[in-house]
């Protein structure tokens, strides 16, 4: 296999009228997928373009999906573009992605002609009606090759540019290679698809559904912040494998929704995207059977999704962290020290990850890829490369990897990495703004913006940033000061700040 | 009420809580916050609110939030 389409068309010819996708409105099947993709590639390849980004600017849904499938089919590569987000996010991104087409629907119109962007824009709901040029997708097929980008997906960068992690065929199929031999997931996995297409994780709901002929449906967005409607949808839809942020699995979890609902059809349940807490996760291996498998998984977008996991096998106590595990299968992490010597059991040291799920780099930043995609320094014999994942971690007595923390400003705030650089930097270009900082309180999960400068109040900051941030970057509390603490470097002294903030009155 | 504002100014700064009616069906309170909103209206007004009393239209405005907790408060 060379292309993630064989996947699709293989589960077409197997399970033709076997549903495929769902969402709150619509509904479609194999067969459905497959023809609707083929129009929208026939349609899209009149740009006579190859492996090119192509923005998709429509809500997560059944026809999103879709049109990504549709992107691939012209020999380019999608690049899902979050509706929600702020306009000048999506032109910062732009500017580094050059997308060669927008495929929107017409809802999304308007909005997309107001982007920063010059090229084509293609109306979903037309492309996707269109005649399939069958020969024309044997022949784009034909050149294909397992090292062709498949998507590009946008993380944070600490000097407020977004990087865009470029994954290939060939990493998206060995990871759905591995997610299959590792949960078992076959023709009877019905997923309970959470978490956003513009989030790595959702990676493995896809791309492990249409490998195997699975279902997956897409959650609606409104129940997660109703818990009992959540485990009804999870019920109704036959759902049997979730993979969701903690923070989610902790709403269910804190409000004791499984005394009031019960869900005996669902046996996986999966997590990453940040630190799970084990007082919540006991909390739910309580309630649910005993042969439900728990599962903590480990990975940053740019090695695809996972590089390291864990199966919950005994009892974690509650003020013990949950472990991410060892290496999944075809993958091989090491921790690496400062002097670039492998660290012993016990020591800490930054993860790095090599294999065939590492991401090609990221598109259009030779100078970021060359920093975080680097030369394996245990291996000085021949090139092979590495990702240096930026987390600090450990083995523990058992030989477990355990998560230590972050070697930078990155956050984790519910389940978005998070570069509190790129907040101070839209904080700064507040007019008026005379110095700011960000600070995470990992506690109480509050993103606090302490700032200084005349004539300026909260509301005022927050009609800019909302501009120009995703709502997961606003800070949820804001400081304003007289004068900012400095350290004896004469930077701003965010240690004091993260310590004493919440002793300072606001101005 | 003043207490609940502050809560919510300080959940989401710089929105209008006091006019608007539709804090859910607009999306201006999202999912997670909506939980975090629910989990300090108990430890700052001492009521229990349940899971059963998380529901849409309980959330859609400063009042309906307000007679919730009046609702719990008188219960207890």
């Amino acid at each position: 296999m060379k292309n993630v389409l064989e996947y699709l068309e293989q589960a077409d010819r197997s399970f033709p009228s076997k549903e495929a996708f769902s969402d709150e409105n619509n509904s479609v099947t194999y067969a459905q997928v497959v023809q609707g993709a083929k129009a929208i590639g026939t349609t899209l390849a009149q740009l006579n373009t190859r492996n090119k980004p192509i923005a998709v600017y429509i809500d997560k849904s059944v026809e999103s999906l879709i049109g990504f499938f549709g992107v691939v089919y012209s020999g380019n590569f999608y690049v899902v573009v979050d509706t929600k987000m702020p306009k000048d996010r999506v032109n910062t991104i732009f500017n580094t992605l050059s997308p060669v087409a927008i495929l929107t629907d017409h809802a999304h119109l308007e909005s997309a002609k107001e982007l920063n962007f010059s090229g084509k824009t293609f109306l979903y709901e037309d492309a996707v009606a269109a005649a399939v040029d069958d020969d024309k997708l044997t022949a784009i097929r034909r050149r294909a090759i397992d090292t062709d980008p498949l998507y590009a997906l946008f993380t944070s960068g600490s000097t407020g540019v977004p990087k865009g992690a470029v994954v290939s065929h060939g990493n998206a199929m060995a990871y759905a290679d591995w997610v299959t031999e590792a949960f078992d997931i076959n023709e009877d996995t019905v997923f309970g698809n959470q978490t956003p297409f513009y989030f790595s994780m959702s990676v493995l709901d896809v791309y492990s559904t249409i490998k195997n002929g699975a279902t997956l449906h897409i959650i609606p967005k409104s129940c997660f912040s109703f818990p009992i409607k959540l485990l009804e949808y999870v019920n109704n839809k036959n759902i049997n494998t979730i993979y969701w942020v903690p923070s989610a699995l902790c709403i269910v979890a804190n409000w004791k929704a499984l005394d009031y609902v019960q869900v005996p059809k669902l046996k996986k349940v999966l997590f990453a995207g940040e630190v799970m807490p084990t007082k919540q996760l006991n909390m739910l291996v309580e309630k649910m059977d005993d042969d439900v498998m728990f599962a903590n998984l480990y990975g940053p977008t740019e090695v695809t999704d996972i590089c390291t996991y864990y199966i919950l096998n005994r009892k974690i106590a509650n003020d013990e962290s949950l472990p991410i595990g060892n290496a999944c299968n075809n993958c091989d992490v090491m921790v690496v020290k400062e002097d670039n010597t492998e660290a012993a059991v016990g020591e800490e040291g930054e993860l790095c990850v090599r294999g065939s799920i590492v991401a090609m780099g990221y598109y259009n930043n030779p100078e970021k890829t060359q920093s975080a995609f680097v030369q394996n320094p245990l291996n000085t014999c021949y090139p092979e490369t590495v990702y240096k994942t930026g987390d600090i971690v450990k083995y523990n007595q058992l030989g477990e990897l355990i998560y230590v923390s972050r070697k930078d400003f990155q956050i984790k705030h519910m389940g978005y990495r998070i570069e509190l650089g790129e907040i101070e930097t839209a904080v700064s270009a507040v007019d008026r703004i005379k110095a700011s900082a960000c600070i995470y309180d990992g506690e109480k999960e509050k993103i606090v913006l302490i700032y200084t400068g005349e004539g300026l109040d909260n509301k005022y900051i927050m009609d800019i940033l909302k501009e120009k941030l995703p709502n997961y970057m606003c800070p949820n509390k804001m400081i304003k000061l007289d004068k900012m603490p400095y350290n004896a470097n004469g930077k701003v002294d965010r240690v004091w700040l993260k310590n004493n903030y919440r002793t300072l009155k606001s101005l | 009420m003043e207490e609940l504002l502050e809560i919510l100014e300080e959940l989401k700064p710089g929105v209008d809580f006091k006019n608007n009616q539709h804090l859910i069906d607009d999306g201006v309170l999202e999912s997670l916050e909506i939980i975090s909103l629910a989990s300090e209206i108990n430890d700052e007004f001492d009521v229990e609110l349940s899971v059963a009393d998380i529901m849409p239209e309980n959330f859609n405005s400063v009042d309906a939030i307000w007679a919730l907790i009046q609702k719990l408060q008188a219960e207890e």
